[in-house]
């Protein structure tokens, strides 16, 4: 099993001056979730987990190596990325585009066969878009948009999984759906490492919390240890209400801004 | 793939059958036989002149440099991530222009206002893309509007030389400058370059099918980005500067044909690099035949023919993107 580790890692912010290193390991069947506000550095983490950038220190270990030995191909047979944003500079199909996910495992000489069409289309069949395969890409909603990009990672089928807030643009049906094939994912042995803005999902669905702060600083664990509301408010800055649905907490803004004066 | 190859054999067949026409038309046409008796070894001795040392080069030639500035704009506009990039547009025939008219004003022979072409098309393209990556990487905006002013300087130079160099020498530079298929070239390098990129197309296409969805996406399948963008832009530089060699500066071949080919075939490039040599190639040599017989016996510079098909459909498509 080729494991994901973060070794005394910092990332690069720019205009940051320094950032408490990281160090943890993402085990197979783990699912991870990275909360913390706007520009604390979710995305920035994801791409140098993924080797897209140079850390500023420390390094990314793929396996018994570091990701930077690995060649960029073997990376994209064992690591996959969903980005938060894309560009479409040319139309291309839906079926088109979750066969790219078959690059990493062809060789430059071959040819897709009916066999990676097949695993494409079954790919957008999981995420409910298999209907759409026809149609350009830069005619989808939002939504439709984001489960084509999640059919194109589940078409690579990697065994570590990043993910830049995979709940984007989906409506409450498909967000549930996406953390389900997620979690199935993490089942059949695979780590998923995302971004979440929600609170809630991440309560639900992950089983390990990081907390990105604004100012370099971290901390990770258990889910149960790091979602507690005073980490949490001081994260965000904002005051929270908590209420126990089912012995789980849910987390609701309040009203106020600010944290506590405590 | 079975669409593939229908699709590559049909365009085949129409390239075939422009030449064909393009050796046969011309201030003195032959029929088809006459044609097809020639290319088979018989025919009399003038109509094997005409046809075999004259009007072959010189659509052969056509062909090449179609193709090359076909496939040199799609592999730019892939590179770019922008339907509107083109050798032309980018400025790089300008550097070549200032190259072949400063070794025609010194009056001296063919081969080195060709070789002097060439060094200036390689220069402006170091120019244009060097100077527009700065420190980033290439953002469409920032290269073509790189390459609009490094054209505008060009111009100025190229206004320069015109205005400096003896009478006798301005209708052959003015020539050169509207794009002329010279008859005296030989085809043979051209032909074998384009082959040759057409044949890298099989392990270098889907790299750039992933690469036309951005650097990011196509590093985190694996696509080792940098060399390969490297690998692009010198392969695009280097076809601009062949054909600009050969036809002097001829523009938006690579702005339709890429084009026109997407809209029918999809974006793969495995599919586009070579239908775009085949087609590129007919267009020209189609444009060289108008060129030769609209106002017969006379000549027409064949880059007079490809603008003002060109013209019109880039603002076309300026108007349809956002």
């Amino acid at each position: 099993m080729t494991r994901l580790r973060a070794n005394q890692l910092v990332i690069d912010i720019p205009g940051r001056s320094s950032g408490q290193p990281l160090d943890f390991m993402v085990e197979p069947g783990q699912i991870w979730g990275v909360l913390g506000p706007n520009g604390a550095g979710k995305t920035t983490l994801l791409h140098t987990l993924a080797g897209l950038r140079s850390p500023r220190s420390g390094s990314v270990g793929l396996g018994e190596r570091s990701l930077a030995e690995w060649k960029r191909r073997q990376v994209s047979q064992q690591l996959g990325l969903v980005f938060q944003d894309r560009q479409d500079g040319f139309p291309a199909t839906v079926l088109e585009t979750a066969l790219i996910g078959r690059h990493p495992w062809l060789s430059p000489w071959q040819m897709e066969t009916g066999e990676d069409e097949r695993k494409a289309r079954e790919a957008l069949q999981a995420l409910d878009v298999g209907h759409l395969q026809d149609r350009l890409v830069n005619t989808l909603s939002g939504g439709e948009r984001q489960r084509v990009a999640i059919a194109t990672i589940l078409t690579q089928s990697p065994k570590t999984w990043l993910l830049d807030e995979p709940t984007n643009h989906l409506d409450l049906h498909h967000q549930v759906a996406v953390l389900g094939l997620l979690k199935a994912q993490a089942k059949r042995g695979c780590s998923v490492f995302m971004c979440l803005h929600d609170l809630n999902l991440a309560a639900r669905w992950c089983d390990h919390i990081l907390l990105l702060f604004p100012d370099g600083g971290a901390c990770w664990g258990a889910s149960e240890q790091m979602l507690v509301p005073s980490a949490l408010e001081r994260l965000y800055g904002q005051k929270l209400l908590t209420v126990d649905i089912d012995g789980a907490p849910v987390f609701v803004p309040a009203t106020t801004t600010g944290t506590q004066s405590s | 793939m079975h669409g593939y190859s229908r699709a590559l054999a049909v365009l085949g067949l129409i390239s075939l059958a422009c030449m064909l026409l393009s050796v046969s038309v011309g201030s003195a046409s032959l029929s088809l036989a006459d044609t097809f008796s020639v290319l088979t070894g018989t025919g009399t001795s003038l109509q094997q002149t005409l046809v075999l040392d004259l009007r072959l080069p010189r659509t052969l030639s056509a062909f090449a440099t179609g193709g090359l500035l076909a496939v040199a704009g799609a592999l730019m506009q892939v590179l770019l991530r922008n339907p509107l990039a083109d050798p032309y547009v980018l400025g790089l025939s300008g550097g070549a222009a200032v190259g072949a008219l400063l070794a025609m004003m010194t009056g001296v022979a063919s081969a080195v206002v060709s070789g002097s072409a060439f060094v200036g098309a390689l220069l402006s393209t170091f120019l244009v893309f060097g100077l527009a990556h700065g420190t980033g990487s290439w953002t469409p905006s920032r290269l073509l509007l790189t390459g609009v002013v490094v054209a505008a300087f060009w111009g100025a130079l190229i206004a320069l030389i015109l205005a400096m160099s003896p009478a006798r020498q301005l209708p052959g530079m003015l020539y050169w400058l509207m794009g002329d298929i010279s008859p005296a070239a030989n085809p043979f390098p051209a032909l074998i370059l384009l082959i040759f990129v057409c044949l890298l197309v099989f392990p270098l296409g889907r790299s750039l099918n992933v690469l036309a969805r951005g650097p990011m996406q196509a590093a985190a399948l694996g696509v080792s980005v940098r060399p390969l963008e490297w690998t692009v832009y010198i392969l695009a530089s280097l076809l601009t500067a062949m054909a600009v060699t050969i036809a002097g500066s001829i523009g938006f071949v690579g702005l339709i044909v890429p084009h026109m080919l997407r809209l029918v075939l999809g974006n793969d490039q495995r599919l586009i690099l070579p239908a775009c040599a085949m087609a590129g190639g007919a267009l020209l040599v189609l444009a060289d035949t108008l060129a030769r017989v609209v106002i017969a016996p006379e000549q027409l510079p064949v880059g007079v023919i490809t603008a003002l098909l060109g013209v019109p459909t880039f603002l076309y498509l300026l108007h349809r993107s956002r």
